[in-house]
C-alpha cells in the first residue's frame, strides 16, 4: 500500500505536470530547430511569436464566448486555434516577406539574421503589449478536472490523490496528434523529403530541382501551426503573461540545442528531458521516503535536491553541460 | 577635422536634444537621461570590444551587469557583524571547500590521461563535494538569513567607498567572464549567444535567491554615495550662495522678501538634485573618457590589427600564428569587465540594488541594439548609439503619447480605441527600438557611425 501511495505521489507531482510541461517545450524545440534547419537561423523571436499566436486565439476565444459558442466540457480555446493559425501564418509571411527574406536571398551570416530576429522580437513584444497588455490573463473554460483529487482518494481508498488537470490531457493528447502529423509529413510526403533535403544540403537540393520559396512558405507555415498551438497549450495550462512567453524562450532552446538542434526528434525528446529534469532536481521527495523507507529511518529534511527557485537553472546547466561534452545534442544534429 | 565631421554633427545633435529636454521637460530629467547614457555608453563599449573587435556574440550582458551591480553592494555596504559571527565560518568553510574542489580537479586533470575513469572521478569529486558543501553551509545559510530579516539578513559588505567596487566589479565581471569563456567560446556564434545568454539567467538566478550574499528580492537599499546628499547640500551655506548667485535675475524681480526667500528655498532644492546628478555625471564621463581612450589606443594597435584579423578570417590569423583561442579569451574577459564597471556604475547611481530588475530586454537586447545601431567596431559609434538610443527609450512614451493623439484627433476622448491607445503607450518603446532597429540593420547595416580603419 504504501508502495502505491508512492507511486501516485511521484505520478501527481512528478510525471504529470512534467509531461504536460515536457510537450509544451517540445512543440517550441521543434518551432526552433526547423526554423533552425531550414531557414538556417536562431530565432530569438521565438517566445514572442508564440505569445502572438496565443493572443490571436484569446482573442477569437473571447469573440466565441461573446457570441455564445462553446465546446461544451472542451475549452473555447481550442475551436479559437484554426483561426489563429490562419491569421498566424499571414504574419509570418508578413515578417518574412518584408524582414527575413532580404537577407536569405543575400545569403547573410546567421548572426545578422539572429540579429535581424531580436529587431523581430522587439516588434512582436509590442504588437502583443499593445494590443492585448502586458498583465496576466486566464482564458481557460470548460471542465477543470479530469481527476480530482478527492475523488481519486475515495475512489481508490488510497491516501494520495491523484488530480489530472484536463488542460493536461489535451496538452498531451494535441502534441502526440500535432507531432505524429508532422513526422508522418517529414518523413513521408513529397514536400516533406524536399524539406528535409533543403535542410541537409542546400544546393544538392536546388540541383535536383525543389523549389527554395515554397519549402521556405511551407516552413513558415508550420513554424505558425506549431507557435499558435505551443502557445495555446501553455497559456491554458498556466496562464497567459506576455513576459512569461519572453522567458520560455530559454528553456525551449536548451530543449532544442540538447535534443541536437536541427533535428526535429531531437527536440521533441529535448523538450521533456529538460522539463523532467526540472521538476525531478527541485521536487522534495520527504514525502517519497516517508511512503517507501521504514519508519525509523525517516528522513528530517526536505530532501530536495535544488530549491525550486533554480528551476531554470538546472535546464540552463544541463544545456552547457551537454554543449561541452557533445556539442551536436544528444541525438546527434547539425555539426556546430 | 573633415573626417570627423559626421562624428562632430552626431555627437553635437544628440547633446543638443538633451539640451532641448532640459529646456523643455526639466533639466532633472535631461541629466538622468545623460547619465544613464553614459552608463549605457559604458556597457555598449564593452560589448562592441567583443562584437566589433572580435566578432564574438555575448548575449550574457545581464549577467555581467549585476555581478557589477553585486560588487557595489559587497564594497560599500557595512559589514554586519552579528551575520559574520552567526554563520560566517560556515560560509569560508564553505568557501575553501569550493576552492578545494577546484584545485583537486584540476590535479584530477593533469595528473593522469584522459579516460572514462577520469571522468567518473571527476564527476564523483564535484557531486560529493557539492554535497559537503551544502551539508556545511546550510546551518550558516540558515543562521545568517535569520539575523534581522526585516533590515539585513545577509553578510554585508566591506564598508569600504562605493567608488571601489567599480574596480572591482570588473574583476568580479571579467572573472564570470574568463570561466565562461573557458566553457563556451569553442562554440559557433550563434550557439554561443545562446549560451551566454542562459548562462546570464543563471547567474541572475544565483543572485536572485542567495538571500545570505545578496539579500535577493529583498533589495539592497540606501547605499552610499560619492556625492553629496541633497538634504546636506540644502543647508550648506556655500550652497545656497551659488544658488542665489545662479538665479538673482529671477530672484530680483521678486520684491517681497519673504516670498524671495520661498523663491529661493524652491531653486535651492531644485538645485540640489541637478547638482547631485552632474556629480555623477562628472564622474561617469571621467570613466567614459578613460575608456574610450583606452579603446582607441587599443583599436590602433598592433594587437587592434591582429583582432580585426582574427574576426576577419580565423583561418588566416591562426596560420599566421596567431593564438585565436587565447585572443578570444582575452578579449572576452576585457569586453565583460567593462560591462562590470557599467553595472557597479549603475548600482551606484540608483542607490539601491533590485535583483529581480535584472531582465535579459533591458539588460541584454537592448545593449546589443545600441552596438548595432550605434556602429559596430568604432567606439564612437558605440557610444552614439548607448545615448541615441537610452534617449529614444525614454522618450518613447512623450512621443508616442504625441503620435496617439495626432493619430486619434478625430475621435472622442472616451473612445475606446483612444483609451486603449493611451493606456499602452508604454510599450511604444519596444515598437520604436524593435523598428529602428530593423531599419538599420536593412539600409545601414554597419551603423549611424561605421567602422573606420585608416592605416597610419
Amino acid at each position: 500500500m504504501d508502495f502505491l501511495n508512492a507511486l501516485i505521489l511521484l505520478l501527481n507531482y512528478i510525471f504529470v505536470p512534467a509531461l504536460a510541461y515536457g510537450s509544451q517545450l517540445a512543440i517550441g524545440a521543434i518551432f526552433v530547430t526547423l526554423i533552425y534547419g531550414i531557414l538556417r537561423f536562431a530565432n530569438f523571436a521565438t517566445g514572442d511569436m508564440m505569445s502572438f499566436g496565443t493572443m490571436v486565439a484569446i482573442l477569437f476565444t473571447w469573440y466565441f464566448q461573446s457570441v455564445g459558442l462553446s465546446l461544451g466540457f472542451l475549452p473555447t480555446a481550442l475551436l479559437a486555434i484554426p483561426f489563429a493559425i490562419l491569421f498566424m501564418g499571414l504574419y509570418m509571411l508578413v515578417i518574412d516577406k518584408f524582414v527575413f527574406k532580404y537577407y536569405r536571398l543575400n545569403k547573410s551570416p546567421p548572426v545578422q539574421l539572429a540579429m535581424v530576429s531580436i529587431g523581430v522580437m522587439f516588434v512582436t513584444q509590442a504588437a502583443v503589449r499593445i494590443i492585448i497588455g502586458p498583465s496576466d490573463r486566464r482564458f481557460f473554460d470548460g471542465e477543470k478536472f479530469l481527476i480530482r483529487a478527492n475523488e481519486f482518494k475515495e475512489m481508490t481508498g488510497l491516501n494520495e490523490g491523484l488530480a489530472i488537470k484536463s488542460t493536461q490531457v489535451i496538452t498531451i493528447v494535441v502534441t502526440i496528434i500535432l507531432v505524429s502529423t508532422l513526422f508522418w509529413f517529414l518523413n513521408k510526403t513529397k514536400t516533406g523529403k524536399s524539406m528535409r533535403a533543403y535542410s541537409d544540403n542546400e544546393d544538392l537540393a536546388l540541383l535536383s530541382g525543389i523549389d527554395p520559396k515554397r519549402i521556405v512558405m511551407i516552413t513558415w507555415m508550420i513554424a505558425a501551426i506549431l507557435a499558435t498551438i505551443g502557445g495555446v497549450l501553455y497559456g491554458l495550462d498556466k496562464s497567459f503573461k506576455p513576459f512569461t512567453y519572453f522567458n520560455n524562450m530559454l528553456p525551449i532552446f536548451a530543449a532544442a540545442i540538447v535534443g541536437g538542434i536541427g533535428n526535429p526528434f531531437g527536440a521533441f525528446l529535448g523538450g521533456y528531458v529538460i522539463a523532467f529534469s526540472e521538476i525531478l532536481l527541485t521536487y522534495a521527495y520527504k514525502k517519497f521516503f516517508m511512503y517507501v523507507l521504514p519508519e525509523s529511518m525517516e528522513p528530517d529534511g526536505l530532501i530536495q535536491l535544488l530549491s525550486t527557485d533554480y528551476k531554470f537553472a538546472v535546464s540552463f546547466s544541463i544545456l552547457v553541460i551537454v554543449l561541452l561534452y557533445r556539442p551536436s545534442g544528444i541525438f546527434k544534429g547539425k555539426i556546430l | 577635422m573633415r573626417k570627423n565631421l559626421n562624428v562632430i554633427a552626431a555627437y553635437s545633435i544628440m547633446m543638443g536634444l538633451i539640451i532641448l529636454v532640459g529646456i523643455f521637460q526639466s533639466w532633472n530629467i535631461a541629466l538622468s537621461i545623460f547619465n544613464l547614457c553614459l552608463i549605457s555608453a559604458v556597457m555598449t563599449m564593452g560589448a562592441n570590444i567583443q562584437w566589433g573587435y572580435a566578432g564574438l556574440i555575448n548575449f550574457g550582458i545581464m549577467g555581467f551587469t549585476a555581478l557589477g551591480g553585486l560588487a557595489a553592494v559587497l564594497i560599500s555596504v557595512n559589514p554586519v557583524q552579528d551575520a559574520w559571527s552567526a554563520g560566517g565560518t560556515n560560509i569560508l568553510l564553505s568557501l575553501f571547500l569550493i576552492i578545494g574542489i577546484v584545485l583537486a580537479v584540476r590535479f584530477v586533470l593533469k595528473r593522469y590521461q584522459k579516460s572514462k575513469i577520469r571522468n567518473y572521478i571527476i564527476a564523483a569529486i564535484i557531486i560529493s563535494g557539492i554535497i559537503i558543501i551544502r551539508l556545511v553551509s546550510e546551518p550558516g545559510i540558515e543562521a545568517i538569513e535569520e539575523v534581522n530579516p526585516a533590515r539585513t539578513g545577509f553578510l554585508g559588505g566591506l564598508g569600504l567607498p562605493i567608488i571601489f567596487s567599480w574596480i572591482v566589479g570588473a574583476f568580479f565581471a571579467g572573472g564570470l567572464a574568463f570561466v565562461i569563456g573557458k566553457v563556451a567560446l569553442g562554440l559557433r556564434a550563434d550557439y554561443l549567444a545562446i549560451a551566454t545568454l542562459l548562462i546570464s539567467e543563471i547567474v541572475i538566478a544565483i543572485i536572485k535567491h542567495e538571500d545570505w550574499l545578496t539579500r535577493g528580492v529583498k533589495n539592497v537599499i540606501g547605499l552610499k554615495r560619492p556625492a553629496p546628499y541633497e538634504v546636506n547640500l540644502q543647508e550648506t551655506e556655500w550652497f545656497i550662495i551659488l544658488v542665489e548667485k545662479f538665479n538673482s535675475g529671477k530672484l530680483v524681480l521678486i520684491s517681497d522678501l519673504s516670498e524671495r526667500q520661498a523663491a529661493l528655498n524652491q531653486f535651492v532644492i531644485e538645485g540640489s538634485s541637478v547638482f547631485v546628478k552632474l556629480c555623477y555625471s562628472g564622474l561617469f564621463l571621467v570613466v567614459v573618457i578613460i575608456l574610450l581612450i583606452l579603446t582607441q589606443k587599443a583599436l590602433y594597435s598592433p594587437w587592434g590589427r591582429m583582432m580585426r584579423a582574427i574576426r576577419d578570417n580565423e583561418e588566416a590569423a591562426n596560420a599566421m600564428g596567431k593564438n585565436v583561442v587565447k585572443q578570444h579569451l582575452l578579449i572576452f574577459v576585457l569586453g565583460s569587465a567593462i560591462v562590470g564597471i557599467a553595472g557597479a556604475m549603475l548600482v551606484t547611481q540608483d542607490g539601491l540594488f533590485t535583483p529581480g530588475s535584472y531582465r535579459p530586454l533591458r539588460y541584454t537586447f537592448l545593449i546589443w541594439v545600441m552596438v548595432i545601431v550605434g556602429g559596430s567596431g568604432n567606439n564612437f559609434g558605440a557610444i552614439l548609439g548607448g545615448f541615441v538610443v537610452w534617449f529614444l527609450w525614454i522618450e518613447a512614451a512623450p512621443i508616442g503619447l504625441y503620435l496617439v493623439n495626432l493619430t486619434t484627433a478625430g475621435l472622442e476622448d472616451t473612445h475606446f480605441l483612444k483609451v486603449h491607445l493611451i493606456e499602452s503607450v508604454p510599450y511604444f518603446r519596444f515598437l520604436m527600438m524593435g523598428i529602428g532597429l530593423l531599419l538599420i540593420m536593412r539600409y545601414r547595416p554597419k551603423g549611424i557611425l561605421p567602422e573606420k580603419i585608416e592605416i597610419k
